[in-house]
Parts: C-alpha cells; structure tokens; sequence
C-alpha cells in the first residue's frame, strides 16, 4: 500500500503569455501510493486542475511544464514522448472531468466513445471491445446497457454521464484514476453515489484515486489523505483524519471551519475574506497573507517552507517556526 | 423527418410566387422593350404593334401574369419570345452545363477549403496557419474576371497546357446525353473526349471554386477552434487518442454545421451567379443564358430562369437543413 505508484517533484506548471510567465503551478511535491485515494484540495484557481492536467501532459497553450518531474512507476512523464502519453492517457491514466454535460461528444453514440480506449490500447476486435464496454457499464451501475450503447448523450441524465465518464476512463483499467471535481456539476443523491462508486473502483479494482475537489465533504467521504492548494502551491498535507481534525495552516483551518453542519443553527456561516490572489500576482512572502487572521510581520516578508510535523503531516506556514504558533492556531478563527 | 420535408416543399409555394411578381415587375421595368429589341431601333411602329400584339404583350399585366402562372402551374415555363422555343427544353443544356461546372467547382472548393480550415485551427498560429489564411482574404477579395483572365494568360496563352474557351472542342463536338458531359463521355466510353472535357472544365472551375473556398476555409477554421476547445475534445485527448484522429473525428464532425450552411449557400450563389466566369470562359451556362435574354428583353425567359435558380437555391438550402439532423442527433425535425 505504502509503495509511491506516482510522485510529483518540484512541478511547475507556467503559463507563457504575452505579459510575461504565470506560475499556475508553482513548484508542488506529492505523491499517490498504489491503492490510495489523494484528495486535492483548494479554491477556484489554486492550481488543481492545471496539476491534474500537467499530470497527463494535457496542459493546453500557452501553459508549460517548465520545470519539475513527474514519476509514473518510475518514468518521468515530463520527458516522454508524444507517443509513449498517448499510451499513458487512458491506458494507464485515466480522468474523468467536472462536467458530465459536456464532456461527451454530442454526435458519437456512448457506445461509440466508450469501445474507442479499447480500440487504441488494447487492439481489440469490434465485437471484444461491445462485450466488455456492455461489462464495464454494468460494473459502473448504468442500467440496460445494452440499449445505452445506442444512445447519444443528450438522451442522458447528468448523473448518467458522469457514469458513461468513470466507465470510459476506467474501461482500459487504468491503475490511476484523476477525478477532476466529478461531482460539482451533480446534485447531492447524485453526488453521493457517484462517490460511492468511486470507492467501489478504489476497493475492488485496486485502482489509485487522485480526487481533486474544493468540497471538503467530498474528501472526508473517500480519500485517506489530503493535499491542500494555495496559489499554486502545497500549503499543507496529511492523513484525512488527523487534518480534518486538527489543521495546521490557517487557510486549511478556514476550509475546515466554512464546512456549513446542519446540527447547528449559526448565525452566519464562516467565510474566509477575500479571494485568491492571481498568480504571479504575489512576488514575496507568503501568499496566503493578506487573508490570514494569523498573519504576522514576517509573513509578508519570507517564503514559508514545507515543515515535517510528523505522522505524514507536513504544512507550509510560518506559524510552525514560532515559538507559540502552534499554540495560537488553537484559537477560533471567528 | 418526412413532415418537415412535405412542409419546407409547401413553404416553397409562397417563396415562387413572391419571385415570380418580382421578376415580373422588375423585367418589365427595364427600359425597352421585346419588339423593339428583337427588330431593331429602326423598325416601324406599327411593325413593332403588330409585333407586341403578336406576343400578347398589349395585354394588362394581369392577364399576362395570370397566363404565365397557369402555365408554370401545367409544369410550362413557357416559349422563348425571341426564338418562339419551349424554354423547358432550351434551358436544359445551359442548366447542366452550369451544374457541372458549379459542382467541379464546389468539390475543389470543399477539398481545399475545408482541410485547409482544420490544418489552420489545428497548427493555430504557425506559419501554414498565417499563409493559409492570407491566402483565403486574397481569394475573397481578387476579382473573379482578372483570375479568369490571368488564367487564360498563363494556363491557355504562354504554356498552352490547356483550352481557354469552351466546354468542347468545336470540330469535334460531344455527344450530349445529359448535358453534364463528364457523365455524358462516361456513359459512352469515349475516354479522350472526357479528357477533353475535363481539360475544359479546369480552368473555369478554379476560378470560380476561389471565393467558395476561401469562405469555407475561414469558416472551417474558425468553427474548428471552437469546438477544439470544448471539454469532449479534452476527453477524447484523455483517452489516448491520436491528434489526428481526434481533429479529423471527434472535431470536424462538429464543427461541420456552419461549415454546411456555408457550402449551401455558396453552391446556391455558383449556381445563379457564375455569370462572370461563364462570360470569361465563353461557358455555355444558365447566368449566360439569362444575360442574353435581358439584353433581348426576352421576358418570359428571364422569368422561368430566375424562378428555376431560386427553385434549385431553395431545394438546396433544404437538402443542407435535412443534413443537419445527419450530422447532429440533437436535431430533429417534426
């Protein structure tokens, strides 16, 4: 289990622009062990998604991997070749996208779309690939599959779709699964099987679940640990639980706290002020500062690093190199 | 599907019968007039009576509108007044000469234009990109007599490779059977007259393919840049998928609607308005055909061969709409 099926180092993901470089990624180390389920977790332009994307070299213009590596099994997927990450995308990797609604051809039949990743990666006959994509709809919980192979997808609920989307990335088993916000775009029942269904794959399939989500709901249902995004950077990562429990950065500490718990009737559901800076935008110190009811002098000055708290807990705060920080983060936020 | 079909074939009544008053009006409104055209400014009044009386032209408008009506009712677009002809049959040749010439034209138009739309969006901003698209503002915006000159300058004149003039070669005449007479030599086997025929059609189809296929190309390009950047073209890429494949397929097939529309439109214009190049090349086609009646006030010709062209410009925006629901499922029509 413990056994990295995929490490990131030092990934820098830039996107190249008339204005100069923008650090959408701005040098983030993780790892994803075989059969875990990792959570990515931040707010609107913090940098998941080109992460997600950078993993399949899917990056569109003008971004760039600029620098860093990114070890599949032990390959560094930055140097391969156009040829070697076709073999990678949906043959080893697969992803599946926030919206189900359009991210099916509207003019292929799903049958069509779904035996197409058979076709390129496992070279299989016509009527091989019917069989298993018929196998893998069912598995994904899509009812009479036989007849949704005729289907086009407008003809399906969103749910449905996002269905036909797991059974399509997973149809070639791939041993990781990116899933890039599938459950935003659905409603909350919805929601919850599509989840379940992911655990499902994570368990009887073995598969590697990166999640990548702003809803911390999402991440405490399904992955064992958490890394939380700021402006392009890990600003704190660990065991779900412990995490959750016990957040070591402040913005981490924030998310916790805005989570709404219908057992209690507050006034007003907490919010952190302000929204994320545009990257790039910061040029020192850290750039969670100017949201940080935390921040002290030296935040706007130096560059937080990783800190090891211990038990695979590890945050980015400049708290942690005071004498009383961790101490402090004790107090309410509100 | 077939409903639709009977009610757009219905919505052509009104169509005809608007173009028929306004073709009558406006011919008639022509200075000049058919007696006085077909004797000669010198003819003596009452011969030109005598005559006008004879073509049943001193009748009120009405009756004379009414009778031409009757007659296109009873499937008679009536008698030429110049050669007393039944214009059915004498048409028929022009049209097809003009069908054959607007249909070379709109293949190379549609080959050219349409690959040269998708290898632009796909390589956006390379140097094919930037020529290409030059290339096609050179197209819309060079005058089609000076091409057709050019053409005749350089192709006929100085390399002698090809005819200038004509669709065949006046000593030795082609037998017609359709008209159309690459079908025509076809059907009779006769091979050296098709090479002939075709070495006749080169030079005016380039011609008049130019606009068409720089219209398409712009079209084309930008219809595929939109569509390239949609999210099922990131999942067909996710899967694995060859560029080429997912250009060629997952795009082109939709971004294929106004890229359609386009191609309708522009086979409509060639078919009514391929004048110049038929004036040009001495093209024996319909535009010539009606040229030559309006300058011999022939106006029961101009009438049946405008109606003829909005017939055929009608029927083939109809053809392009019932393609529509070929190429996307979501469209139906009830």
């Amino acid at each position: 289990m413990d056994k990295p099926i995929l490490e990131v180092k030092e990934l820098k993901t830039h996107f190249l622009t008339d204005n100069g470089s923008v650090p959408a990624v701005d040098g983030i180390d993780f790892h994803l062990n075989d059969g875990e389920v990792l959570g990515i977790v931040g707010e609107s332009g913090s940098g998941k998604s080109v992460t997600s994307l950078s993993i399949m070299q899917l990056v569109g213009q003008p971004g760039k991997i600029v620098d860093g590596e990114i070890l599949f099994d032990g390959e560094d997927l930055v140097k391969a070749s156009e040829k070697r990450m076709r073999q990678v995308r949906g043959g080893k990797i697969g992803m599946i996208f926030q919206e189900p609604m359009t991210s099916l051809n509207p003019v292929y039949k799903i049958g069509n779309q779904l035996v197409e990743a058979l076709r390129i990666h496992k070279k299989m006959s016509k009527d091989a690939a019917r069989k298993r994509a018929i196998e893998i709809m069912k598995l994904v919980g899509l009812p009479r599959a036989e007849d949704l192979m005729n289907d086009y997808p407008h003809q399906l609920s969103g749910g449905m779709r996002q269905r036909v989307m797991i059974a399509m990335a997973m149809i070639c088993e791939p041993k990781i699964l990116i899933a890039d916000e599938p459950t935003t775009a659905l409603d909350v029942t919805i929601q919850a099987q599509i989840l379940d269904l992911m655990k499902k794959l994570n368990h009887e399939l073995n598969t590697s679940i990166i999640m990548i989500t702003h809803d911390l709901g999402v991440v405490s249902e399904v992955c064992d640990r958490i890394a939380v995004m700021y402006a392009g950077r890990i600003v704190e990562e660990g065991e779900t639980k412990s995490l959750l429990r016990n957040p070591q950065h402040p913005y981490t500490k924030g998310l916790v706290e805005s989570i709404p718990d219908v057992r209690y009737k507050k006034e007003r559901l907490y919010s952190i002020p302000g929204n994320v800076p545009t990257p790039g935008s910061v040029k020192k110190g850290c750039p969670f500062a100017a949201r940080c009811a935390f921040a002290f002098d030296k935040c706007s000055e130096d560059s937080p690093i990783l800190i090891d708290l211990g038990d695979n807990h590890r945050v980015r705060c400049l708290l942690h190199e005071e004498e009383n920080g961790a101490e402090l983060l004790q107090t309410s936020m509100k | 599907m077939l409903a639709y079909t009977v009610r757009r074939l219905l919505m052509l009544i009104p169509v005809l019968v608007g173009m028929s008053l306004i073709v009558f009006f406006m011919i008639r409104a022509i200075p000049g007039d058919p007696a006085t055209a077909i004797l000669g400014e010198k003819a003596s009044p009452e011969a030109r009576e005598a005559l006008t009386e004879q073509l049943g032209l001193n009748e009120p408008w009405y009756t004379q509108y009414v009778e031409y009506v009757g007659g296109l009712l009873q499937g008679d677009l009536g008698e030429s007044l110049r050669t007393n002809a039944p214009i059915t049959e004498e048409l028929l040749p022009f049209l097809a000469a003009t069908f054959e010439l607007a249909l070379v034209a709109m293949i190379i138009a549609v080959v050219i234009g349409v690959n040269a739309g998708i290898i632009s969006a796909w390589f956006q901003n390379s140097w094919f990109d930037y020529t290409a698209m030059v290339l096609a503002l050179v197209g819309v915006s060079m005058p089609i007599f000076w091409l057709g000159l050019m053409e005749q300058w350089i192709f006929a004149q100085e390399l002698g490779w090809l005819p200038s003039i004509g669709r065949e070669n006046v000593r030795d005449p082609i037998d017609p059977i359709t008209n159309i007479y690459l079908l025509d030599t076809l059907i009779q086997g006769d091979f050296e007259q098709l090479g002939t025929a075709f070495k006749h059609l080169i030079l005016p189809s380039i011609a008049l393919a130019t606009i068409p296929m720089a219209v398409i190309a712009r079209m084309t390009r930008s219809s595929m840049l939109e569509v390239m950047r949609s999210d099922y073209i990131r999942t067909a890429r996710a899967k694995g998928q060859k560029m080429f494949l997912v250009v060629y397929k997952h795009s082109l097939k939709n971004a294929f609607i106004p890229v359609l529309t386009t191609i309708g439109l522009q086979m409509g214009l060639l078919l009514g308005g391929a004048v110049l190049t038929e004036t040009i090349f001495s093209w024996p086609g319909i535009g010539r055909y009606i040229i030559e009646a309006i300058n011999f006030r022939d106006y029961t010709v101009v009438q049946s061969g405008i109606l003829v062209i909005a017939t055929i410009f009608v029927l083939i925006n109809l053809i392009v709409d019932l393609l529509y629901a070929a190429i996307d499922p979501r469209i139906k029509y009830q």
